[in-house]
This record gives C-alpha cells, structure tokens and sequence, in this order.
C-alpha cells in the first residue's frame, strides 16, 4: 500500500484516534466532565425555567451534550503532545498533518457520539417520544464531525501551553451555547441574536434534535443538514490548512 | 557509494538568527556519520530539516532519493528517529507504543508483533513490556524509543544525542546496538556531543559551528588534519643523540623526554621511514614508537574557535 495514497493515510490517521481515545477520552474526570457539564446546565435551567417545556430543554441538553463533549479534549491535544515531544515523534512518521488533524477529529466525533446517546437515552427515559430517529442519527453523525472540526480550529494557535487553549475554546464555546437556541427558543431571540444564531453551526444542530423530538423545527430539516454539512466542510479544510501552516512552529 | 542523504545548501532562519546557513553534505551508504557542535551551532535543527520535522527555508534535502519537502510520506517511510528528547506516550505500555508505530509506518498486524517482540527483546524490556512507560527509567524509555525507530526495519536511522544523560549500562547497550546494525548495512546519523562516542563509532564526521559546516572527514583524518606538524614519540634500546635523530629526513626537531624522544615532524610518513632507516644503520632496536595525534576533542574545539575567532 502506498504510504502517501489516501487509503494508507486514512488507516494511519485511524491509529492516531485509537491512541488518542486510549489516551485522552477513557478518562474518568474527562468522561465525568463530558456527562455532567451539560447535565449541571441543564438542570440549571430547569430549575429556574421560565415556563419552557422539558421536550425544549432535553433537545437543548443533547445540543449542549455533543457540542461540549465534541470540542472539550481535542483542543488540547496538540498542545499536550507539543509539550511531551510526542507531536515531534508523530511529525517524524510517514504521516501527513492532515492525517494527524483528522485522526484527533474521528477520536472527538466517537466521544461526542457515545456521550450524547447517553443524553438521548436520558431524554427517553424522562418520558420523550423519538418522532424522527433516522433525522437524529444523521444530525448527531454530521454535527459530531463539525464539533470536532471546530475543537481541532481552536488548536490552531501554535502554543504548548494547553491552559492558553483551554482559556480560548472556553471564551468561544459558551457564547455560543447562548446564542444558539438551546435556552431561549430561536423565535423569542431579538433580531440581532437571530442574527448571530444563523452563524453558529450549533443552531442547525438543536433545530434538528428538537425536530426529531417535538416535530417542531424553525429551519427546514434540509436546510439544517446543509448548513451543517457547508460547516462541517468549511472547518475541516481551514483547520487542516491552518494546522499545515503551524505545526513546524510547535516543534 | 550512494549518497543516502545529499543535503545542499540547507537553510534555516529564526527570526533575525539563522540557525543553520547554506550547509552542503552527502551521507553515504552504509556508514556512521557523526554530526558534531557546540550548544545551539544548528545540529538540532539540520536533523529537524532532513527528517521533515520542520521545513527549511531555503535548500534541499534528499533522502535515499526522496526529497524531504515535495515527498516527505515517501521518505519518512525509509527512514527511523530517535530525536532528542525522550517522545514515547507515558500513558501507553511499551507494547502499546510499538504498536502504534506499526501501525503509523504500515506495518501487517502480525509483523508489527513479531517486531515488536524482537526488538523489546533485542533492547532488554520483554519482560516490563506491559508496564506503563511513566514507570521507565531515562534509560530504559532512550531503548524504547530507539526499537520505535526500528519497528519498520529502516536503511537509514537519525540518532539525535541518544546517550545524553544516560547510564552506562544503556549507553553500551546503545553504542552496541548501533554498531550492530551498521555491520547489518543501516546507515546511521548520529548527532553528539560526546566526542569519544563518535571517535569510536563514526566513519566519518561533520562539524557545524554557528549554523556553518566547519569539517568534514573521517575522525583520524580531522585529528591530524588541524596541525600542521606531527608529533612522533620513540624510543631506543640505547641511547642515540638528539643531532642525530634532528637531522632525519622529515624530522624538525628531537626533545628527549624521559627514556623517550618526541619528535616533532613535518611530514609523519618520512619521519616515520626515516627512524626505522635509521634504527637499522645504527643498531639501535625501536622500543616503542607512537604517532601522537590530537584527540577528537582537540580537534573539535580548534575547528570550531577558528570559525569563532
């Protein structure tokens, strides 16, 4: 096999998800982190809910589930491996960086998944019908990759300090739960946070989770699945291209 | 012999500093080449560059017929690293780390174990294979890193500092290792700051000094290269006169020192011949006779002060 043809790339990038899930992801604080960081702002908004009902919230919670767990531990990684020397050691293997990138990105999509089906399971247990299963499973699939795509863009500055980076996707990451339509129903925002909410890939997101839950959407369905999708694209090129450009300066 | 690294006019720049300027050298099959300076003289960075670490900003680097910039997958496959720093993941066991370098060069499952095996073997740490590598000693973690090199069985294997810092008994098993698989036909870039390891390892040497190649040759060659007269140390089973041996073909100057002379000679070979020619006619039996050659160490620090100064 051709160790610079895509098939030879695609496995090598699929090692670099098995070590980083080996790594990163089957951690006790980084799974408890996963679950319960949206679980706590989900609860919160429950208690101090303004007449809003849990169908609403519970699609917010699956939102907020797979946006955070998506984009919370790959941010971090190249830091952490430029830190060690271990980025060196991947950098010196017949693998490409656009590789490396994806390998972090298919490691955070399996998180995000196995993380917001537990979401998904707990909305089912609280007494919430799937209207539309096929729908969820397709906007979990594509938006898990887009999250991914946006953890792996907040890496991009070529630092070795992971707090730096964790400072930064924290600062990007909550205004964008705010903005999106998972507390405050896209309908009731004002004109200027509409505004705001058509860019964020989020939005799209819950549209469609609410959708599959309530069979009520603001989006047409497609219309959701191809912003996503356009998202999903646009991120991964740039962070690829962006990472291309950084990585010597992290060595 | 082919050149399996031909770098030409390599160049790095840091901001305002250039790291490494225009330097020019073949590696050729088969031998150990020692790449020798000072802290920061550009050693880390020229490895960095042929290895694809990181681009040069000017220059060329072929590696076993792969340029690094336009095909670096195809040349990073030929080849193995041991960089500076210890880089095996902590968190990993040893076999683990193995693995996943099996997995990055390409490497069938079942080769990758066979390997692994192998080498954990051939490095000492079969039996601490499952253990967590945040559990190793320096040493221990400088021969994991070193079998990671070698999972995929390279041509050609990058050496940056291997022995830094380490224990005896990993440095012998690392030197031992190295020349093990020189004889097996590897080619070898060891980058060192430990003069007598790349005395008694390297085929030849390049030293940098301040980002430029001051020398490039074989150890013994560069040892006597730097002066221009030879020192020669004899002595006799009786004794002879200081004129006698000063007026020797090749010879400038005759000091006795103890039950020995040191002479001092332009040209070693005459002298040399000279001295047997002259034992002979005299009926003066050579004791012993030594060539006193500056060590590597004297050779390194004329080379690279001249640049200096």
């Amino acid at each position: 096999m051709n160790p610079a043809g895509f098939s030879g790339q695609m496995w090598r990038a699929w090692a670099i998800a098995k070590k980083d899930i080996r790594i990163y992801y089957i951690k006790g604080p980084v799974l408890i982190f996963g679950v319960f960081m949206p679980l706590f702002l989900f609860l919160a908004f429950l208690m101090g809910s303004r007449q809003l009902p849990l169908s609403f919230l519970i699609s917010g919670l699956v939102g907020m589930s797979l946006f955070f767990t998506a984009t919370a531990v790959s941010p971090a990684i190249f830091p952490w491996e430029g830190q060690a020397k271990t980025l060196e050691r991947l950098a010196s293997c017949p693998v490409t960086v656009e590789a490396i990138v994806f390998g972090d990105m298919i490691a955070s999509t399996l998180f995000g998944i196995g993380i917001t089906v537990i979401t998904v399971i707990i909305g089912l247990v609280l007494g919430l019908t799937l209207v539309h299963g096929i729908t969820l499973l397709a906007a979990i699939l594509l938006a898990a990759c887009c999250f991914s795509a946006i953890g792996m863009l907040l890496a991009v500055p070529p630092t070795n300090v992971p707090s730096n980076i964790m400072m930064l996707s924290s600062l990007i990451k909550f205004p964008l739960v705010f903005i999106s339509g998972i507390f405050i129903p896209l309908e009731q925002m004002p004109a200027w946070g509409l505004a705001l909410a058509f860019f964020s890939p989020l939005t799209y997101f819950t549209d469609l989770v609410r959708y599959a839950f309530t069979d009520t959407h603001y989006f047409p369905v497609l219309a959701d699945i191809t912003a996503l999708a356009v998202f999903t694209l646009m991120f991964s090129v740039v962070t690829m291209f962006l990472h291309k450009r950084t990585m010597p300066k992290r060595m | 012999m082919t050149a399996v690294i031909h770098a030409s006019d390599l160049t790095k720049i840091f901001g305002k500093s250039t790291a490494v300027d225009h330097i020019s050298f073949d590696v050729r099959e088969g031998e150990i080449f020692g790449f020798l300076g000072p802290n920061g003289a550009g050693k880390t960075t020229t490895t960095r560059m042929l290895t694809g670490v990181i681009p040069p900003d000017a220059g060329t680097a072929m590696i076993l017929g792969y340029n690094i910039r336009s095909e670096p997958v195809l040349a990073k496959q030929e080849f193995g690293v041991v960089p500076e720093t210890s880089n095996a993941y902590t968190d990993l066991t040893a076999w683990q780390n193995l693995m996943l370098m099996g997995e990055l060069y390409g490497l069938p499952r079942a080769r990758a174990e066979r390997r692994s095996s192998d080498l954990l073997g051939m490095v000492g740490l079969l039996e601490r294979k499952d253990q967590k590598v945040q559990a190793y000693s320096k040493g221990m973690k400088q021969r994991l890193i070193l079998a990671m090199a070698l999972i995929h069985e390279p041509g050609l294997l990058f050496l940056d500092e291997p022995t830094s810092g380490l224990d005896v008994q990993s440095t012998q098993m690392i030197l031992s290792l190295l020349r093990d698989l020189n004889t097996q036909g590897t080619t070898i870039f060891l980058t060192t700051h430990n003069m007598e390891e790349a005395n008694r390892l390297c085929h030849r040497v390049g030293i940098i000094r301040g980002g430029k190649m001051v020398a490039i040759d074989a150890p013994e060659k560069l040892k006597t290269a730097i002066d221009r007269v030879h020192k020669i140390e004899v002595s006799f089973d009786h004794e002879v006169s200081a004129d006698a041996l000063a007026g020797l073909d090749g010879v400038i100057d005759a000091n006795r020192s103890g039950d020995k002379w040191q002479i001092t000679a332009e040209n070693r070979d005459a002298a040399i011949r000279s001295l047997v020619t002259f034992s002979r006619q005299n009926g003066a039996s050579i004791v012993t006779l030594n060539t006193l050659a500056p060590s590597l160490d004297e050779a390194f620090l004329r080379l690279t002060q001249e640049v200096q100064s």
